[in-house]
């Protein structure tokens, strides 16, 4: 018997479905491909339009070229620190926000949801915020980068509707035992909630690596840039914006110097990616089942 | 960036919760008086300081600072400005026809976005979904998800690379006998480009949420159609998009007010004077007027209106989504 998953029309149609998500498939990754090939190329060939899914004239040359820049190496240095410091403040802070928000007896916690929630809403904007930044001083310094972002309200909230999810005995447990409110957060309630934070760890991280629009406005040293800035003043030829002490020598940057720092920077991402994507998904459904 | 925010509301969540009263209502203490509350919950409440702190400083400081869009501001001067000057740059900005030239450019590349990028994730998730075989699913979806992990300069960067003169686009133009295109010279690409590869950034992401929704339909009621004789097709028409419909409608309303707030980092890096004609929208433009140029409080003015349109756009959206399909923000 031909059942109706059967039928010819529906077989045809996944002829043509597997045809158009092999293209969506080649179509994503073809840029990356791309990118290797030309940081594996000869700088001529590119020129030439030769370079498009393989390396021609094959040489790691550039890569030892980029590699003995040692302004490359002070910026991925810094990228490295901010991230971990921008991290580690974020997670703190957004961990015993979280914390407050979950406790749904708190007096005042609709109010204590609503300042965070509105600044989804509204935001004081680029020169507010540039205006601010500057007059606190904290131009040319790590606090530009790792304080003012510390805080996203979506992570926020996906972490609160994890914590109201905990059940609340072994809270009470510990309270009766006379265990203190930081107690139970560091012993009890952080213990049973390592997936969430891992995820927010790398939500957070992710975001920090690769952010780069904050150290553009409030950097002016190219020894203070994030390498995501040094590969932005190659990209742009350095000519324009408040980056003064960007590489002013590279007016016109080969190719594929651009395409060896564009693998450099993401290398890290691709290789933890498969490996962590999973909770990346995860915690975009926690947020979307909001409690 | 507004993709993620707007997952928040599911329709089918914020359903059932109306449906049914929170179970604890009833045994629910009396309110204490804040007297008795800080007594008992202090160390809760010190726990919020330093995040209130951040809140208050970097979000809320901000908010007030605008006032420098009504008054005099000397760089290096009071972060509220000197001197109030009225509605002077409000109507300088309004006077100004670049402003509403890139006022235009906001629209359409907002409206161009919403157009391509709102629908595709569907598309794909439907797509996705009617793959057999859970590994070849994960990995199309693996790699769709990938974009959105990287650095908007890295996009930027792939994006010049693929169109530069010796890039694939043009080896592919001259193989066809064309001549090549030098695309992010010229203003009249600049939109196309720009659309595509917000797509290519986002849509597979985009899938996640659709294809949580599509996990979400009951089988029984495929097995009710099946029996009804309805093929793959007709299941699909019938049973799937339906299942799917509230969550494309809340997406939509959220899109819809957030359409204004188009990509300002990767504006900022593939645009060049040759391409402003197109390419500038408010953000780009106020960045050039504040920060470059240092007409902070008429760049202020602008960056003000351009907030409160986006909250207007929002608020109203959430509206009528509360009202159409009940699903609300907050």
């Amino acid at each position: 018997m031909v059942t109706v998953d059967n039928t010819r029309g529906y077989r045809v149609f996944r002829v043509i479905n597997a045809v158009v998500l092999t293209g969506v498939v080649i179509v994503t990754l073809y840029p990356f491909v791309n990118i290797v090939a030309r940081s594996l190329s000869d700088e001529f060939a590119i020129r030439a339009g030769k370079v498009n899914l393989y390396p021609v004239g094959f040489t790691f040359k550039t890569y030892t070229f980029v590699a003995s820049d040692p302004t490359f190496w002070t910026n991925y240095r810094n990228t490295v620190v901010y991230t971990v410091v921008a991290t580690f403040i974020a997670m703190v802070l957004t961990t015993c926000y979280a914390y407050v928000l979950s406790k749904r007896h708190l007096r005042g916690r609709t109010f204590l949801i609503g300042a965070a929630v509105f600044t989804m809403f509204f935001t004081g904007g680029l020169i507010p915020n540039y205006v601010l930044i500057s007059s606190l001083g904290m131009k040319d310094s790590i606090w530009a980068i790792v304080l003012p972002n510390a805080i996203s309200v979506f992570n926020l909230l996906v972490m609160k509707t994890f914590f109201e999810g905990l059940p609340g005995e072994l809270e009470e447990a510990a309270a009766i035992d006379g265990m203190n409110t930081y107690g139970i957060l560091l012993r009890i309630v952080l213990p049973l909630s390592k997936a969430i934070l891992a995820t927010m760890v790398l939500f957070y991280a992710v975001s920090f690596w690769n952010s780069w629009f904050s150290a553009f406005l409030y950097m002016s040293q190219s020894d203070l840039f994030p390498v995501t800035v040094y590969l932005r003043n190659l990209i742009a030829g350095a000519t324009t914006g408040t980056s003064v002490g960007a590489d002013a020598t590279d007016m016109t940057v080969a190719t594929n110097i651009k395409a060896v720092t564009m693998v450099l920077t993401v290398i890290p991402i691709l290789a933890i990616y498969p490996f962590v994507q999973r909770y990346f998904v995860k915690g975009v459904m926690l947020g979307a089942v909001k409690g | 960036m507004s993709t993620t925010r707007t997952i928040n509301a599911s329709p089918d969540t914020v359903g059932s919760r109306r449906a049914r009263p929170d179970p604890g209502r009833g045994r629910r203490p009396p309110r204490r008086t804040w007297r008795q509350a800080l007594r008992r919950d202090w160390q809760l409440y010190s726990l919020a300081i330093l995040p209130l702190l951040f809140f208050l400083v970097f979000r809320y400081l901000p908010m007030i600072g605008n006032i420098i869009a009504f008054r005099k501001f000397e760089p290096g001067g009071s972060v509220f400005g000197e001197d109030w000057v009225g509605l002077r740059y409000i109507r300088m900005f309004l006077n100004d026809p670049s402003f509403w030239s890139v006022f235009t450019n906001t629209v359409i590349i907002g409206g161009l976005t919403l157009l391509f990028c709102f629908p595709m994730p569907i598309v794909l998730a439907l797509l996705i979904n009617e793959l057999r075989g859970s590994r070849v699913k994960r990995f199309v979806q693996s790699v769709s998800y990938l974009p959105h992990f990287l650095s908007m300069v890295v996009v930027a960067g792939l994006v010049m690379e693929l169109l530069s003169l010796d890039g694939p686009v043009n080896q592919l133009l001259r193989a066809t006998g064309g001549d090549p295109v030098a695309f992010l010279q010229e203003a009249g690409w600049f939109r196309t480009i720009y659309v595509s590869s917000e797509m290519w950034q986002t849509v597979g992401w985009g899938t996640i949420i659709y294809l949580a929704a599509l996990t979400t339909i009951d089988d029984q009621l495929y097995e009710a159609a099946r029996i009804d004789g309805a093929g793959r097709w007709r299941q699909i028409w019938h049973v799937t998009l339906p299942g799917i419909l509230p969550t494309a409608l809340t997406l939509l309303i959220l899109n819809i007010g957030t359409f204004m707030a188009v990509g300002f980092e990767k504006i900022l890096l593939l645009y060049n004077p040759l391409t402003y004609p197109t390419a500038d929208v408010i953000s780009t433009y106020l960045y050039r007027m504040g920060i470059v140029s240092n007409n902070f409080s008429y760049a202020a003015a602008i960056g003000l209106f351009e907030a409160l349109i986006g909250l207007t756009l929002v608020l109203s959206a959430n509206l009528i989504s509360r009202r159409t399909v009940g699903a609300s923000l907050w």
